[in-house]
């Protein structure tokens, strides 16, 4: 049989996907067994138990310098300005995209804006937006917006501009106005669409995040990073990394459950 | 019979590109126009200047007299071969649109009395259409004679003047298509509609209209193929009683239009 053809089944395919991260791990334990072994106080590869320790202690205990447990104060303030950032870019995704997409009117006007804002790379503007919002919440949350929001505008409203114009001239033929079809056909058909796209934006949401909490703060788990950065301790940074990513993980889950529950047309299943 | 559609000397050109040429004709009310004619010879653009998605760029089409915008309004019903119906709306949701954007501007929702009322009718016409069995499914999950069933509901529900059909079986395999002819001729003749209809199925043309229109150039430069348009080469009227005997001897010969 063709190795193309090899397909497997569910309960396999899961357990074949296990096997490189499992290999990782052991790859990862038998090298920082060694180093502990010659160097109990090893700081580059920290065990898996000397991690747990760190993370235990970072999750649970109060920190008496601020009061807080240390790991939810980082991940409260990183969340808080993740979800705000990405909100607003997603609110004004959704109205200038669509209407860019729907209004040939507001494509004349405001394309060229919008491409060309879209090729400045975000980090460059970053002194800027310390320069005109100092250094408190507004300027990490304006990079993070700034950062996605352009590729998500130019993403919609390519989408909605090249849904079928079949639509568009049905929805008129219906007595549809411009309104009525933005409202019904244009709006409801980009909302997965802009799901999609947010999925897509959060990586480069978090590298924003980390970026402007790395350069100006005094919470946040990218500052916790790059702080413990300086003293090598892997065994933060580590717990920190794979924390991240669960939470990113978990958000993208949530975003695609929402998708599916709320536009099942969307995902092929019907109803 | 009144004269409903009027062309008066309409020309279509892009550029140098002549699409139409010298187009008069009027069609009446009740009357089931089938346009044929070799690809690129224009049908589609004639449909599309009674839709309104475009303007002719000489002459002028009338509605009731009144000259058309280039624009489309609920006085003329269209089905497309594909994309005419929305893919987020249930077959209820599809034919309540139209309803909606009447009775509610802002919204384009309706909700209680109204609702109610015009979910009936809507449902009254999927019924007639005979789609009463499937009134919450998207059209994802129709067959692609359900989807042209259901463009046809959305579309006579809004009593439109003139119902465009656009190459509307075209996608359909033949046995679903034969249940459209049915369904369509049933409909025209109950609800009086006035269709014009284009077709590249020949037999379904003459079966169908009591008209047929096709569609060619009268003159042709070889060395300058855009220079000519299209018009309205033979124009067909046909009585419903003798049509059975189907497509005129001096019609076939001459205008060998492809049914592909």
């Amino acid at each position: 049989m063709r190795l193309v053809n090899i397909k497997p089944a569910r309960g396999p395919r899961v357990l074949i996907g296990m096997v490189p991260i499992a290999i990782a791990l052991v790859i990862y334990a038998v090298f920082s067994a060694a180093r502990a072994e010659a160097n109990p106080n090893d700081k580059v590869l920290p065990t898996f138990l000397a991690m747990a320790q760190a993370a235990w202690r970072l999750f649970t205990q109060v920190d008496p310098r601020t009061g807080e447990v240390t790991a939810w104060a980082d991940t409260t303030a990183s969340l808080w300005r993740l979800g705000i950032g990405v909100g607003i870019a997603t609110v004004s995704t959704l109205i200038i995209g669509i209407a860019l997409g729907v209004v040939p009117l507001v494509r004349a006007a405001l394309g060229p804006l919008v491409t060309v804002i879209a090729v400045i790379p975000p980090i460059a503007v970053l002194p800027i937006l310390f320069i005109a919002l100092g250094l408190g919440e507004a300027s990490k949350i304006a990079l993070i917006a700034i950062g996605i929001a352009p590729y998500m505008i130019r993403d919609l409203a390519g989408y909605v501009s090249g849904l079928p114009s079949e639509q568009f001239l049905k929805a008129q033929t219906l007595g549809a106005s411009t309104w009525q079809l933005t409202l019904r056909v244009a709006l409801p058909q980009a909302l997965p669409r802009l799901i999609d796209s947010l999925r897509l934006s959060m990586g480069p949401a978090w590298v924003f995040l980390i970026s402007a909490e790395a350069i100006a703060s005094d919470v946040g788990l990218g500052y916790r990073i790059f702080l413990v950065r300086r003293y090598l301790s892997m065994d933060i940074i580590l717990p920190y990394v794979a924390w991240i990513s669960l939470l990113a993980i978990l958000t993208d889950w949530v975003l695609l459950m929402i998708s599916r529950k709320a536009f099942p047309w969307a995902h092929g299943d019907g109803r | 019979m009144t004269t409903l559609l009027e062309f008066r000397d309409v020309w279509v050109e892009y550029g140098d590109k002549v699409v139409l040429e010298r187009v008069n004709l009027a069609i009446d009310t009740g009357e089931f126009v089938s346009v044929v004619g070799p690809s690129g010879a224009g049908k589609s653009t004639f449909l599309r200047l009674i839709l309104g998605q475009e303007g002719p760029s000489r002459g002028q089409v009338l509605l009731d007299g009144i000259p058309l915008q280039p624009e489309c309004s609920p006085d003329r019903g269209v089905v497309f071969q594909r994309y005419s119906v929305f893919p987020h709306l249930t077959a209820l949701g599809n034919v309540l649109f139209g309803l909606e954007c009447a009775q509610a501007p802002l919204t384009a929702r309706l909700f209680g009395g109204a609702r109610r009322k015009a979910r009936d009718e809507a449902a009254a016409m999927l019924e007639a259409v005979g789609l009463g069995h499937s009134l919450d499914v998207y059209p994802a999950q129709m067959s692609g004679g359900m989807q042209q069933r259901l463009a046809v509901a959305q579309a006579l529900v809004k009593h439109p003047r003139v119902l465009l059909l656009d190459e509307p079986f075209g996608a359909l395999d033949p046995g679903i298509r034969l249940d459209m002819h049915e369904l369509v001729g049933r409909l025209w003749l109950e609800h009086r509609l006035t269709v014009v209809m284009v077709t590249h199925d020949i037999n379904e043309a003459f079966k169908l209209g009591t008209r047929v229109l096709a569609f060619d150039k009268r003159r042709h430069d070889p060395h300058a193929p855009n220079r000519y348009g299209a018009t309205a080469t033979y124009d067909v009227k046909l009585d419903r009683k003798t049509k059975a005997a189907g497509p005129p001897a001096e019609l076939l010969p001459a205008e060998p239009v492809p049914a592909a």
